[in-house]
């Protein structure tokens, strides 16, 4: 966990013609994070990841991926990076373990080592059952398993995996997100994941970086990056009461750090500077009403995100 | 280096094992067999009025009865079918199946895909015509137990080159297509587009454009005969087909020693008799040689268009 940054990326831009597919991005990504990048449809996330990966240049900037330059160097870069690209396809008429052995062989590994892997790694994603049998057979899920295993199968120091869930059930989803975690844990494998999809990244990732028409528009742990939105502190809550005497309303209103309440159907809205919920069910109790449910709101990444949608959209 | 051998033996192993080579070598066998069964029956009639038959194992390729065309011609007429069958879809499929992305993500060089794919495709080919040929020599030799000189095995060896090559433009066009198009069908039809302009209208283009540029003047002299016939077939030698059939022919029967319109004059004091291997080799270089060079644009233009492509999904 040293300081020297896994990808480093500086004044990175991409331009097609007009189009400014990536501008002047700049991040950092620190060994054994899993970083997650966010962003709509077309907001530059596999761009960076190609040019990350040397498949496509930048038109100005730099992207390291361990210190390496991925335009120049991009074949050591490539021997050390893992890429899952979003629409990943394997080869209809060969079985898994085919499928991973020729990975295995473009990777220049000896056919001992290719051997003694390749059962391994299906162990390790799960899909151990169907090493003989062709990829035509495969679910969206089970594809995408044997392609973190393609990626596995070079040791990589770095994986970038553009879109990992989409188009699998939740179920699915779930148990390509575990791998991602366990990876990043016992391997000590650098993580870059993009998506689309944010309740699912909230929950693996260490840092996000949101991205919006190429831009990075917030960057940073989760929780920070709440408080980099919505100010500090700030946070509404829902409460759901046996009844709501009207003099408590006023009384809440006097709480310290209570901003505002508000009645909305028979629920109470709250907007407060700081967490006083604990002063809060208190109040309720001690007003001759008793607390069914508290709920805090607008807290999530989704209320972040889709601000930035908004934003980027407008 | 070892991502050209492995990229190269999988293409191999998936041309050799593929429906489609079967279907074009079951093709080519038919043909072969019975165009050879039927030159063999009438070969007497064939070899006949000559009193010191030589080169008989040489007519057995290009004599033909009527009933079937000569084996060179069934060559000259699926041998651009092969070609195209071979190379139609090798960029497109992969690339619309992600199996491109799967292939790019690891640590080879670019270029490595694109000459692993031609050289395993021309490799195809050369398997397939020299083992058709030596199917055939052998029941031919079965049938009129002649065997052949060793210049009739010089000229056969210098006539399955010169169709290997002839083929492989055809494949390189193919490939070329399937790296211009993202959609198989398209580059299916432009390459087919491309065969039958130069097997079907390129003589009546040829035709049409030697009347303008060298007509023939009203009373028919031979001088403008000349000309005209002689611009219409430099115009021919455009096409590649053309270029084709006069190096066989010139391969395959010595007796030809020339290519153009031939006048009395010039055959005034010609003594009759076949060329040796080098003067018909001499006759037809520069035919073989402008064959390669189609062969290596193709495959340049490809090679360049390729190395500049986004890779993407599809």
């Amino acid at each position: 966990m040293s300081g020297q940054p896994v990808i480093e990326a500086v004044n990175l831009t991409k331009s097609y013609g007009a189009f400014t597919a990536v501008n002047k991005l700049d991040l950092r990504v620190k060994e054994g994070e899993v970083y997650g990048f966010l962003g709509p449809n077309g907001a530059g996330k596999t761009t960076t990841i190609l040019m990350a990966l040397g498949l496509t240049e930048p038109t100005s900037g730099t992207i390291k991926v361990c210190g390496l330059n991925s335009t120049r160097d991009a074949l050591k870069v490539k021997r050390m990076a893992g890429y899952l690209p979003e629409n990943l396809g394997f080869y209809d008429d060969l079985t898994a373990s085919e499928n991973l052995r020729y990975v295995g062989r473009l990777n220049g590994l000896s056919e001992t080592e290719i051997k003694s892997k390749v059962p391994l790694l299906l162990e390790q994603v799960g899909i151990p059952q169907v090493a003989d049998k062709t990829v035509d057979t495969f679910s969206k899920g089970m594809k995408q398993r044997l392609g973190i295993a393609a990626v596995l199968i070079k040791n990589p120091k770095v994986v970038f995996l553009d879109e990992p869930t989409s188009g699998l059930d939740p179920e699915g989803a779930n148990n390509v997100l575990n791998l991602i975690t366990s990876m990043s844990r016992d391997q000590n494998i650098t993580v870059m994941l993009s998506s689309h999809l944010l309740h699912q990244v909230q929950k693996i990732c260490h840092k996000v970086a949101i991205l919006s028409r190429g831009r990075l528009v917030a960057e940073g742990p989760v929780d920070s990056l709440e408080r980099q939105t919505f100010g500090k502190g700030k946070m509404s809550v829902e409460l759901e009461l046996t009844s709501t005497p009207p003099e408590l309303i006023g009384v809440l209103q006097r709480l310290d750090g209570v901003a505002s309440v508000e009645r909305s159907g028979d629920r109470l809205l709250l907007l407060c500077d700081r967490d006083v919920r604990a002063n809060i069910s208190r109040t309720v109790a001690q007003n001759g009403s008793a607390l069914l449910q508290m709920k805090i709101l607008g807290h999530g990444l989704e209320e972040i995100y889709l601000k930035y949608f908004q934003e980027g959209g407008a | 280096m070892y991502a050209l051998v492995t990229l190269l033996r999988k293409e191999l192993a998936d041309h050799l094992g593929s429906k489609r080579f079967v279907i074009l070598m079951a093709l080519v066998s038919l043909s072969g067999l019975s165009a050879i069964y039927v030159a063999g029956q009438s070969i007497r009639q064939a070899v006949g009025d000559e009193s010191t038959a030589q080169f008989v194992f040489l007519k057995l390729f290009t004599a033909s009865s009527g009933v079937l065309p000569p084996f060179v011609s069934f060559i000259a007429f699926f041998g651009p079918l092969i070609g195209l069958a071979l190379g139609f879809d090798a960029i497109n499929r992969e690339r619309s199946s992600g199996t491109l992305a799967l292939v790019m993500a690891q640590p080879i060089f670019r270029d490595s895909i694109v000459n692993g794919k031609f050289l395993a495709g021309v490799t195809t080919i050369a398997v397939m015509l020299s083992s058709i040929v030596l199917i055939v020599a052998g029941m031919g030799l079965w049938m009129i137990g002649v065997p052949p000189s060793l210049e009739e095995v010089l000229r056969i060896i210098a006539y399955t080159l010169v169709t290997v090559v002839y083929i492989g433009f055809w494949m390189a066009l193919a490939m070329m297509f399937s790296i211009f198009f993202k959609r198989i069908t398209t580059s299916a039809l432009a390459a087919i587009a491309v065969w039958m302009f130069f097997s079907l209208f390129m003589g009546i283009i040829a035709g049409l454009v030697a009347d303008r540029i060298s007509p023939i003047d009203q009373d028919q002299s031979d001088v403008s005969v000349a000309a005209n016939e002689q611009t219409a077939s430099n115009l021919m030698r455009l096409s590649p087909a053309t270029l084709y059939q006069e190096s066989i022919a010139t391969m395959l029967q010595p007796n030809v020693r020339t290519l153009g319109p031939l006048t009395l004059q010039d055959i005034v004091g010609m003594v009759p008799g076949p060329l040796p291997l080098a003067q018909s080799l001499l006759l037809v270089w520069p035919q073989i040689v402008t064959m390669i060079g189609l062969m290596l644009a193709c495959f340049a233009i490809s090679y360049a268009s390729f190395m500049r492509q986004e890779i993407r999904g599809p």
